[in-house]
């Protein structure tokens, strides 16, 4: 990046988007010490003085995104992907903060683990990088971790990783055991007797394929279960990713009854279906799977309602070996920090959701639920800001990406719209006008 | 006077001691006041009295112990009952035979008084159903653990004069705890503010229906106590996932100098024993000035020598 952009205090001529509160109007922001010192119409050329200033140009200057679920090789697999690398494709897609899930050698169970991460993060990171920790030792389900401890040491939040906890009273056990520490639990639902063969949706196109289906009971069921117990404990529960209208009209009855829990939705299950596994296209198989044309256009309304609070990238990396395979054989995961702004897009360019709500599912929900300083244009706020092409046309190109790993369900797809800049407080980490960036 | 007859002073119309729920509070204090007079009796050089002489006290532990078995013991002896302690490894319950044929079997020795502690709650009551003699509760299950609490009121009404108005924090494992439930059922009566810590596992569904306030934190639930009561945590506890490991229970949970700051600064430091030290309970904290875990043990010869007399009033065949 340019010496100048270092210095640069005062973004002027855009139109911010404040997605916390609604705002949307010309203005600029003045930045000092690393945080916001101002934000409106007021802030203009005329008021900033001799301060190093950014002219954005009329472009979207929003806060940056903040990726709730993220899975780094780092430390074990580094071959996939590292802090470093995943943070500049972050940083590149306008993502300001990521969270990092436990899936990591050695699982992220124990204190000087997550010590670990926020070292690491902060030597090679671009971006900020919050760790979660596994709420039961080695992600196994069968023991407890030290979940007071482990807050203390910085893990954002607990989760079972890409597993359900099957058992019903170690559920009950750790919503109870979380509350009293403040901690959210975010869980993966899949009830594993049921999908445990499964390779993608049950239905026809699975059938017509030859491969194992997955219910969406298997999602539903384990949903209605947390439910019944984050209300029975009173403890603090995430959904991580549901993909089907049945768990949507499901958190739409629990919110509907008051109960404080939330849900997210990945970018791939807003926008792909069943269908684009075409044959046996393995970049398109993840879990929960890619569901039916209806359950994605009820994960288009759920963002649209607010019953569904986050949109997340779910970024997993996997490198050619896992997925040049048989299908049924191939691993799961698809990456998509980097693309996940542009892709989020599509639903804003298509009229089928708003970009202030759609950006608020991508910056002040999670932010707020995540209990982050961040996601928002306010003043005292870490100046954690994307500025955002809105309407450039490009097509992702696999080889320009900058992960380690490949397996971009949106190859050659076409899209409208990226980051233009990024900056993370207030220094600039992305500039498109730079080339990669980097 | 001997002590009998002091006994005769207050109404204690009850043939067992099966728990504190069902006792007066003038029954509590009538209780207190004997045990503050027997507690003299264990510091003469000649401790021999004769209340319950040519009497048979029958210990009976389904479950070990130390020192409530003890105590009962020296307890019996020192008002001269002849007391024998039915070990469960060594006798025919540990061949299969049920609670209540055991109690016909003893029944039929004719003891007075028999002293039962059970791991099954409500057994001690089922027991008492069978049998002809006075029964005392040492302890069943998860349910009540009477001459514990009396123990403890006793042990606080020697050191702050009174029970009524006192802020006493109960901490640890109430979800499994026959101590606690006797003592909030206790120090209700009297009129203390009882306060609970625990994490959230810990915690008895309802708890807070038996008139307590329900803390997860210590930090906030210590705040100006008179009394902290800390409670034993079992090992078993870590196993069936209620909490994560001793280290991180005893940050949170474990009673050290820096969370009884917060505790008023005469505050008394109550074990009903056996501590854990490094879990439940900094080990200078377990020694500290204000700390009467000693005491309890010699106020719990006391208590139960008190609940032998008063109970010794209502022995058949007298």
């Amino acid at each position: 990046m340019s010496m100048q952009a270092r210095r640069a205090t005062a973004l002027l001529n855009a139109r911010l988007i404040d997605p916390a509160t609604g705002l949307d109007q010309k203005g600029g922001v003045l930045i000092t010490n690393g945080k916001i010192a101002d934000v409106g119409p007021e802030v203009t050329a005329a008021s900033v003085g001799d301060r190093r200033v950014i002219d954005c140009g009329g472009h979207v200057l929003a806060p940056g995104l903040v990726d709730m679920l993220v899975f780094s090789g780092e430390p074990g697999h580094e071959h996939r992907e590292t802090l470093s690398t995943t943070s500049r494709a972050a940083a590149a897609g306008g993502v300001t903060a990521i969270i990092c899930m436990p899936n990591t050698e050695p699982v992220i169970d124990d204190v000087a683990l997550v010590d670990f991460i926020m070292r690491r993060a902060r030597d090679t990171a671009q971006v900020n990088v919050h760790p979660m920790a596994a709420m039961t030792k080695g992600l196994l389900s069968g023991e407890m971790t030290e979940i007071g401890l482990l807050r203390e040491a910085g893990a954002i939040a607990f989760t079972n990783g890409k597993t359900s906890l099957a058992n019903a009273k170690m559920m009950r056990n750790v919503l109870a055991y979380a509350k009293d520490f403040g901690a959210l639990i975010i869980h993966h639902l899949e009830e594993p007797s049921l999908a445990q063969d499964g390779v993608m949706n049950e239905g026809e196109v699975a059938t017509r394929l030859g491969l194992p289906g997955i219910p969406r009971e298997a999602e539903t069921i384990i949903l209605e279960r947390d439910l019944r117990l984050a209300e029975l404990t009173g403890g603090r529960y995430h959904a991580g990713q549901i993909s089907c209208r049945a768990s949507l009209n499901i958190i739409h009855g629990a919110k509907a009854r008051g109960l404080p829990v939330t849900c997210g939705v990945s970018i791939n299950h807003l926008t792909l279906n069943e269908n684009d596994i075409g044959h046996y296209r393995t970049f398109f198989k993840m879990r929960p799977p890619l569901r039916s044309e209806d359950d994605r256009r009820a994960m288009v309304e759920g963002i649209a309602s607010g019953d569904i609070d986050v949109i997340v990238s779910a970024h997993d990396p996997q490198d050619a070996d896992g997925k040049r395979r048989p299908f049924a054989e191939a691993a799961d995961g698809a990456i998509g920090v980097e693309t996940l702004l542009s892709v989020a897009l599509r639903l804003y360019h298509d009229g089928s959701v708003d970009l202030v709500t759609l950006l608020r599912a991508l910056t002040a929900n999670p932010a707020r639920l995540l209990e982050l300083p961040s996601g928002r244009l306010a003043k005292g706020a870490p100046a954690d800001l994307v500025l955002i092409d809105l309407n450039t046309p490009f097509v992702v190109s696999p080889e320009l990406l900058r992960t380690r790993s490949k397996n971009t369900p949106f190859d050659e797809a076409r899209l409208q719209g990226r980051a233009l800049m990024t900056l993370v407080a207030g220094r600039p980490v992305y500039n498109c006008s730079d080339g990669r960036g980097d | 006077m001997s002590i009998a007859a002091e006994a005769t002073e207050f109404s204690f119309p009850h043939r067992h001691l099966l728990g504190i729920e069902g006792l007066s509070r003038d029954g509590i204090m009538g209780l207190l006041d004997l045990a503050e007079r027997a507690s003299t009796v264990s510091r003469q050089i000649a401790k021999k009295r004769d209340d319950l002489r040519g009497r048979t006290l029958i210990n009976l532990f389904f479950e070990s112990s130390t020192r409530t078995q003890s105590s009962f013991e020296l307890a019996g002896k020192r008002l001269g009952a002849d007391v024998m302690n039915m070990s469960t490894q060594t006798s025919s319950m540990s061949k299969g035979e049920t609670l209540i044929d055991t109690a016909v079997t003893l029944n039929a020795m004719r003891p007075d008084i028999l002293v039962v502690r059970h791991h099954a709650a409500g057994a001690v009551e089922l027991l008492a159903q069978k049998v002809d003699c006075s029964v005392i509760n040492a302890g069943d299950g998860s349910h009540e653990h009477p001459t514990q609490a009396l123990l403890d009121a006793l042990t606080i009404r020697r050191h702050k004069g009174r029970i009524a108005g006192l802020i006493v924090a109960i901490c640890g494992d109430i979800l499994h705890s026959r101590v606690a439930r006797s003592n909030i059922l206790l120090l209700n009566t009297l009129g203390a503010r009882v306060r609970v810590i625990a994490p959230s596992t810990l915690i008895a569904s309802g708890i807070a229906r038996l008139g307590v306030e329900v803390y997860s934190s210590m930090w906030e639930g210590l705040e100006d106590a008179d009394i902290v009561m800390m409670l034993r945590l079992q090992r078993e506890r870590m196993s069936s996932n209620l909490v994560p490991s001793q280290r991180e229970y005893f940050r949170f949970f474990g009673l050290d100098h820096e969370k009884l700051g917060r505790a008023k600064p005469d505050a008394l430091i109550m074990h009903p024993g056996p501590m854990n030290r490094g879990v439940e309970i900094d080990s200078s904290v377990a020694d500290d000035t204000r700390s009467v875990i000693r005491e309890q043990v010699e106020m719990g010869v006391a208590v139960r020598m008190a609940v032998l007399q008063a109970l010794a009033r209502h022995l058949p065949n007298r």
